[in-house]
């Protein structure tokens, strides 16, 4: 039996930042307490972790965790190990933003186990913070990362992102640069992806589009300007040590997160909290997105679903597919027990194009394919 | 009850909304046919789709008792026309059925083009007329101004009309006495050989096609053998009878004056063409009536499924369809950008909106609709004549000696502010000016000739919003008549999309390639190759657009272990191309074959 991963979702945040479509929130003390209360018993219930099951990565995200008091974090993990074998070398992850966390908070997150802490810091230009709606500014970015090494994080992660409105080539050069100044074991990439129900949306939505089509609209980057962002970036991370391992994540050697592997691997995975997905075979469901039923209800389940071999293996190529390291078909035909003849030709296609490649006995996503990976996973499902 | 002098035959001419099918709906009522309950709000639009549109598309027939002031009873036959000019020839035969018209005029906005059209329709057939003045409890009606008018312009002895509110029931019964006293009694020779003109036909699965007749002279009964003189059909009447609200009553034997029905196991409705005279196949009348016409249409346009596999369901309800409407043409026709699908002609444009709702709505089809065109005629230099209705079919420019389209002859009545737009309108439309004459203080009626072409698009709607609501319409067919067209062809990454093919005035090609382009780079979305797209006219490119190519196309975002919501997107993507129609390597929605049929929007 393979060892799980465990994902907790904390939905709280200072303030809701202009671009964020994630499940996350401000909320008062009461609201936390009762969701940490909630939380607890979900953990502790049964039918959530069977005895005996091993766990080796743990991932705190949200939302903001640091935004709870630690003593919420520091029961939660408790009650976790209470619940099942967390293994001696698991990786326990913390997602943190600058301006939430204290000396004090990040000595009580190491106490408790956790041993990589993922910083959202986006950018390091304050013109674009501000953009955001981040909380904090360039400055607190270091010094947040300072503390978390003298409270002795040896795995530290940096979120950065692109597209960003008015970002150039300059400005995102010099966020990588002092990204790398700082010699984090992780950076992830991400493209800023204008989501509707977010104020960027009212903002920039269609902007892309407009401009594509030869509009005027220059409020975000072209795409041609993003993407080349995004290459010139792998080639800089690349130089500094960072290996690109998936479409928007780079690390120094070992240091790949587990807990993303695993969802990208398929592997199985129980999500706490609101709004959290587990995957534990061909089994799938996600909790409630609704507060009120999350606390209230006794079922919190939803959407559950239970995947056919063919399904399971659709899924397993293209998110797959994500990881440089690509897929061996053939073997997954194996693992799944399906056929996969009906996707040869569209990976026919896709290697004339050239959007995959051949890497031995795997296919990968091309340079190019990883800009266009909507496309090429669309034949896969 | 069969002596003629107790029979009215009549019907009611008006301009759309001036309360044609409301006055009906009255009449009914007051005559004691139907009882309130089954009074459903318009008796005589039977369709769902006439009722939506509050048009009546099929001319229909009710037979109603009156006991008038007299103290006789009258048999009133009241045929319903459609209000449309795509159903003109209809209309002249539904009103050759009748021996006078109820010109019903709105109190408030007076006389409209199609008043003028619709009454000259009914004196050309010697009807007697008579107006009615409706809407008089409308705050803005002015009954006494519109009774001057109608006397002015249409030269109607108006002063005694009957003032009315059709709506609230004011002043029915003085229509139904003016029917009485004003429409002539039919004077036909009920011993004469069988001489009965159609008006419509229906198709029942049951009792086969049932003709809608008016019989002239003569009398017919079950077993009759009737011919039906122009299409040379011969059949054995099962039945005959007269037309309830909504219901076919079955009577022993119509004989001449009367309106009725009449089934003989007919199969097809193209057996009894509209406007055909019906005899008795043994001692046939000497000649036929007059004014026969074959059913010609004159809007041609490509209808597709949307779904390839869907085209012999489309193939079904189109002959459903024929079954009940003779003026409706189809016929296979392929095409390399949509598939299998069909060519079919209509008499006019809302005739082909008709036609496509009915098979959306009534069959559960989705349909992709190629832009409409007109007839044209080709002379190619050989001496052929070909006469065009798909732009496909075009020959080759050197075949060609010249090209004919046909023209209409338009009436447009138009308040005083607004004739400087319509004339800009018409002028843009290629139209000629024949004349304009103040009808009153502060109204024109504008005479112009127009190409067809130009006005099966959105000449209406142009129309309309160019003088805020207050100019009507109507156009009779003329002539065909020598013109500079030219087929302007769309090439989609260098490929010629058939579909898009059109023929326009070589004037107007320019101008049109120009925004179809502008159109389908919007409607095209971005592929992995810049594609550009080009409007020509014999092979020379003459405007052109491009899609860029697409850069970026990637969920580089987390969105944790929620795999469901990753694959609800790829399988939106996944779909939306499957809707897709596959042009080369460029794939095109459904939705940009559909968008060039509105070109002058914005």
């Amino acid at each position: 039996m393979k060892n799980k991963g465990i994902y907790v979702h904390i939905p709280f945040c200072v303030r809701k930042c202009a671009y964020c479509d994630f499940l996350s929130f401000p909320a008062g003390d009461e609201l936390k307490k009762a969701y940490t209360g909630r939380l607890l018993k979900e953990i502790a219930d049964g039918s959530a972790v069977s005895e005996g099951q091993t766990v080796d990565s743990i991932f705190i995200g949200g939302g903001t965790p640091s935004v709870p008091e630690a003593a919420d974090i520091v029961r939660i993990l408790e009650q976790i190990k209470k619940s099942c074998i967390v293994t001696a070398d698991a990786e326990i992850s913390i997602e943190a933003n600058p301006g939430t966390v204290t000396e004090e908070k990040l000595a009580l997150y190491r106490e408790a186990g956790i041993n990589r802490i993922s910083f959202g810091a986006q950018s390091f230009n304050d013109d674009e913070l501000k953009l955001l709606g981040r909380i904090h500014r360039s400055g607190d970015i270091s010094e947040c990362f300072e503390a978390a090494r003298r409270a002795g994080f040896e795995n530290i992660n940096l979120d950065l992102m692109t597209g960003l409105p008015g970002q150039t080539k300059e400005v995102w050069s010099e966020t990588l640069d002092k990204a790398i100044g700082l010699s984090p074991e992780h950076i992830s990439v991400y493209s800023l992806i204008i989501e509707e129900g977010t104020a960027f949306y009212g903002r920039y939505h269609g902007a892309d589009d407009i401009r594509a089509k030869g509009g005027t609209q220059s409020l975000l980057p072209s795409e041609e300007e993003e993407r080349l962002m995004v290459v010139r970036g792998a080639e800089r991370l690349a130089e500094a040590g960072y290996a690109q391992y998936e479409i928007s994540n780079y690390a120094r050697e070992g240091y790949e997160c587990r807990h993303n592997l695993k969802y990208w691997l398929r592997e199985d995975y129980l999500g706490f909290g609101l709004g959290a997905a587990s995957c534990l075979g061909n089994f799938r469901y996600k909790n409630t997105s609704d507060m009120k039923e999350y606390l209230e209800a006794e079922d919190i389940r939803k959407d559950r679903e239970y995947l056919t071999a063919e399904e399971e293996l659709s899924e397993a190529i293209f998110l797959g597919l994500r990881l440089n390291l690509g897929v061996d078909i053939k073997e997954l035909e194996k693992e799944y027990g399906a056929d996969a003849s009906c996707y040869l030709e569209w990976t026919e296609k896709m290697l004339d194009e050239g959007l995959l490649i051949k890497k031995g006995e795997n296919i990968a996503l091309s340079g190019r394919g990883r800009d266009l990976a909507n496309y090429v996973w669309s034949g896969y499902v | 009850m069969n002596d003629q002098e107790r029979i009215r035959n009549f019907c009611i001419v008006a301009h759309i909304d001036h309360g044609k099918s409301t006055l009906a709906d009255r009449i009914i009522e007051k005559t004691g046919l139907l009882t309130e309950r089954e009074m459903q709000e318009q008796v005589l639009d039977n369709m769902d789709l006439e009722r939506e549109r509050g048009i009546t598309i099929k001319a229909q027939a009710v037979r109603t008792i009156y006991k008038a002031k007299d103290g006789k009873e009258y048999i009133l036959n009241l045929i319903d026309t459609p209000g449309h000019v795509d159903f003109n020839y209809e209309v002249s035969r539904a009103l050759a059925a009748c021996d006078g018209a109820i010109l019903v005029v709105d109190a408030a906005q007076g006389i409209e083009a199609q008043t003028l059209a619709n009454v000259y329709l009914a004196l050309d057939h010697d009807l007697e007329v008579f107006p009615v003045i409706n809407k008089i409890d409308l705050p803005s009606a002015e009954p006494e101004r519109v009774k001057d008018e109608i006397e002015d312009v249409i030269g109607l002895e108006a002063q005694d009309a009957p003032l009315i509110s059709a709506k609230n029931g004011i002043g029915i019964e003085e229509v139904l006495e003016a029917v009485v006293e004003k429409v002539p009694a039919p004077k036909g020779d009920a011993d004469a050989p069988l001489k009965a003109l159609i008006f419509d036909s229906v198709y029942d699965s049951y009792k086969g096609v049932i003709v809608f007749m008016r019989i002239m002279d003569g009398k017919v009964r079950k077993g009759t053998r009737v011919k039906m003189m122009a299409t040379g059909a011969v059949a054995e009447v099962v039945e005959v009878g007269w037309f309830g609200a909504g219901q076919f009553i079955p009577c022993e034997e119509l004989s001449a004056g009367m309106v009725g029905y009449l089934a003989a196991s007919i199969k097809n409705v193209k057996d009894t063409a509209v406007g055909d005279t019906v005899t008795e196949a043994d001692r046939p009348c000497a000649e036929a009536l007059p004014g026969y016409k074959k059913v010609q249409s004159m809007v041609y346009c490509g209808l597709y499924p949307a779904d390839g596999a869907k085209y012999p369901d489309l193939k079904d309800a189109l002959e459903k369809l024929t079954l009940n409407d003779a003026s409706l043409f189809y016929e296979p026709e392929t095409s390399v950008a949509l598939g299998f699908g069909f060519r079919c002609g209509f008499l006019g444009l809302l005739h082909l909106e008709v036609v496509q709702e009915r098979l959306e709505r009534e069959y559960d089809l989705d349909l992709v609709t190629t832009a409409p065109g007109v007839v044209y005629k080709v002379y190619k230099t050989n001496g052929d004549v070909i006469e065009l209705t798909n732009p496909s079919n075009l020959p080759d420019p050197s075949e060609i000696d010249h090209m004919e389209e046909p023209i209409v002859s338009a009436e447009i009545m138009v308040t005083k502010d607004f004739i400087g737009s319509i004339m800009e309108l018409c002028q843009e439309r290629r139209g000629r000016y024949l004349s304009m004459e103040y009808i009153e203080a502060n109204r024109a009626l504008l005479k112009y000739e127009l190409p067809l072409n130009e006005i099966i698009y959105d000449f209406f709607d142009a129309l309309k919003s160019r003088s805020k609501g207050y100019a009507s319409f109507d156009y009779e067919m003329k002539a065909y008549e020598t013109s500079k067209l030219v087929k302007l062809d769309i090439l989609i990454n260098k490929e010629e999309v058939d579909a898009l093919s059109f023929i326009v005035h070589s004037d107007s090609a320019y101008e049109r390639g120009r925004r179809m382009c502008e159109r389908l780079k919007d409607e095209i979305p971005r592929h992995l190759f810049e594609i550009p797209i080009q409007a020509a006219v014999g092979g020379k490119v003459i405007a052109r657009e491009t899609v860029k190519a697409m850069r970026k196309d990637v969920l580089a975002k987390c969105y944790g272990g929620d795999i469901t919501r990753k694959k609800k997107l790829l399988e939106k993507q996944k779909e939306g191309k499957k809707r897709m129609r596959q042009i080369g390597n460029v794939e095109i929605p459904q939705s940009a074959f559909m968008s060039v049929l509105k070109l002058d929007e914005e």
